[in-house]
């Protein structure tokens, strides 16, 4: 086991590097930041003085190394908008962003389990097909859309939640508060969640109604629920294992547009404006953050699935 | 005498070809059939927009934010221009940024696929750690990116989507390669000395279409949600020319969102209408194509 977590870490570190090149790489590709600058009233010395001072006169690579050698001190650059350091401006927008997809994932998963597991086991029922067609919906949907939809509703129509924000302007945001702000962020991502998943889990517990240990359950005369509950439910363990792997990178993803839409002041919303403002340390900070967690999110992944099933041979 | 008994199953099998078996187990999922007659008619209302549409696309012809009327259909948008007549049109640009990051994607993830699993060794060990890489990258933060870098409009996000989409075929493809590799008809087209483009492509690739094809259709789906997206943050698909994303745009305004509904509802229903169709087609294709089944 041990030897496995090694191999699987090892390999991970050329690939961390090569993330970090493609990175760079793209951020070079984007140009300047001294583009945002240039205007009649600044002047071309002021301009080149700016460069200096930002490294920008060096080649490409060699900035790199710097920027590389900073990282391995916990050195993560400075914005070039706030002069701020990144790793305390993502530090300072992790919190709202973590709240957010934790408490997604969990709603999430809520759904998309037991519904899994209940149309499975009535398969063809009126149940199964709701829940079909529901996972096929939430996955249809596109999260903004279904945002607009919950915000007409729930702000424009009946005045119950809040659209924007975490807590309401002027107050500390008690827990109340903070919680009905997330009402609507959660639901469009936990829709999402619960869409792409109930299909996944819903065969994945179908192949395991078929297989024989179950027919022995069944056979001992248990009853139908320790069948489901006890037998089936543990072998369950690993697909629900990945679908939460799998979530963790796409959350990254989803919580930008979703963190955009309700002004949620967390990651996506910070890294969408560092975006139109070609702010590239912050950029760079939060692409390494997201294919860190990605990264270490597939390694536990693949350690919990031998926790749960001992059969599954690491090599 | 001993009579040969001919199950009935294998009957039907000899009696039918491959297409006709994926015909009839296709039709059997009456949701699937249903989607597929939506998106031809969808489809055909886009391909044929220039003369369906009563208006030019970017033509001003009536009053600023018209409600819906006999003449406007859908009313008209904030610089008067006809909703329904760019919708038809948005339909269409939505339509080909799909299908043609799908296609992108999936001849980058065939061909990289076929080369990891035919070809093993550092070839292998090189395209699947680029991969990791690439999968590593939050999709959507990548597609962002890569958006504000190049100049924003439908072509450059044809290009984005269709080179960040590859990675999931590429495994696909990968994974199928290796299993055919093992199987005798391969080899025994290695002993009898065939070049190697006969055996990558007339051989192996034919043998794992199938699960490309499923594997498309969910690409397209993404594809085209990914395009709403962008072009939603203002970052696809640029005005004046309409897509169903930025046709959505409008509705961060409070004006538009609470007054004008139809100018951000019906694009909105047709974008989850024209994926959701596209997944159900996607899934009834797996279970008519799956060779292990035995309806």
């Amino acid at each position: 086991m041990g030897k496995y977590i090694l191999k699987r870490i090892l390999i991970a570190i050329p690939v961390l590097i090569g993330i970090t090149m493609i990175d760079y790489g793209i951020m070079c590709l984007a140009g300047s930041p001294l583009e945002m600058l240039q205007g009649p009233r600044i002047s071309e010395a002021a301009v080149e003085a700016k460069a200096v001072a930002l490294g920008l006169d060096k080649p490409v690579y060699i900035q790199y190394f710097v920027w590389l050698g900073q990282l391995l001190q916990g050195n993560m650059g400075y914005s070039i908008k706030s002069y701020q350091a990144v790793s305390a401006m993502i530090g300072s927008h992790l919190g709202p962003t973590l709240l957010l997809m934790g408490v997604s994932l969990v709603v999430g998963l809520l759904i998309a389990v037991p519904a899994g597991i209940y149309s499975a086991v009535h398969q063809y029922s009126a149940g199964d097909y709701t829940a079909v067609t529901f996972s096929f919906l939430g996955s249809s949907i596109p999260s903004f859309f279904l945002a607009l939809l919950l915000i007409y509703l729930f702000t424009v129509k009946l005045g119950w939640l809040p659209s924007s924000g975490m807590s309401t302007l002027g107050t500390s945001g008690s827990f109340l508060d903070v919680a009905r702000h997330m009402v609507m962020p959660v639901i469009v991502l936990a829709a999402s969640i619960a869409g792409r998943n109930i299909r996944y889990i819903r065969s994945a517990m179908l192949e395991i109604l078929q297989q024989d240990y179950l027919r022995t359950a069944r056979a001992k005369g248990i009853g139908r629920f320790w069948v489901i509950n006890k037998h089936a439910l543990r072998n369950a363990l690993v697909p629900i294992v990945t679908v939460v792997g799998m979530e963790i990178p796409v959350l990254f993803g989803g919580a930008v547009i979703v963190e955009q839409v309700f002004s949620w002041p967390g990651l996506g919303l910070m890294t969408m404006s560092a975006i139109t403002s070609r702010d590239y340390p912050v950029i760079m900070g939060v692409c390494l953050l997201s294919a860190v967690v990605v990264l270490i999110a597939n390694l536990v992944t693949d350690i919990l699935y031998a926790l749960a099933d001992p059969t599954i041979q690491l090599d | 005498m001993k009579q040969k008994i001919i199950d009935p199953l294998e009957k039907d099998m000899i009696s039918e070809s491959y297409f006709q078996t994926v015909f009839r187990r296709f039709r059997r999922h009456r949701l699937a059939l249903a989607s597929f007659i939506v998106l031809a008619l969808l489809g055909g209302a886009a391909l044929l927009a220039p003369v369906l549409a009563p208006f030019g696309p970017d033509e001003i012809v009536g009053t600023f934010s018209g409600a819906p009327c006999k003449e406007f259909l859908l009313g008209t948008d904030q610089i008067g221009r006809d909703v329904f007549s760019r919708l038809l049109y948005a339909m269409r640009v939505s339509l080909l940024v799909g299908i043609l990051a799908t296609f992108i994607s999936t001849a980058v993830g065939v061909v990289l696929g076929l080369a990891a699993g035919y070809f093993g060794g550092i070839v292998d060990m090189a395209v699947m750690r680029f991969t990791d890489m690439v999968m590593s990258f939050p999709y959507i933060l990548l597609v962002l990116v890569a958006a504000s870098i190049f100049k924003p409009g439908m072509w450059s996000i044809i290009l984005i989507l269709g080179f960040v989409d590859w990675p999931g075929i590429a495994r696909l493809v990968r994974g199928n390669v290796l299993n055919l590799r093992e199987t005798n008809f391969v080899k025994g087209n290695l002993i009898a000395g065939m070049p190697l483009g006969h055996i990558l492509f007339s051989e192996i690739l034919p043998n794992t279409v199938a699960p490309i094809l499923v594997y498309a259709t969910s690409v397209l789906a993404l594809s085209m949600l990914d395009e709403a997206a962008l072009s939603f943050l203002g970052m696809g698909v640029r005005p004046p020319t309409a897509s169903l994303g930025n046709m959505l745009n409008g509705a961060q305004s409070l004006t538009v969102l609470t007054r004008q509904p139809w100018l951000w509802i019906p694009p909105g229903l047709l974008i989850v209408i024209l994926v959701m169709a596209i997944n159900f087609i996607g899934d009834a294709l797996r279970d008519a194509l799956d060779p292990n089944s035995r309806r």
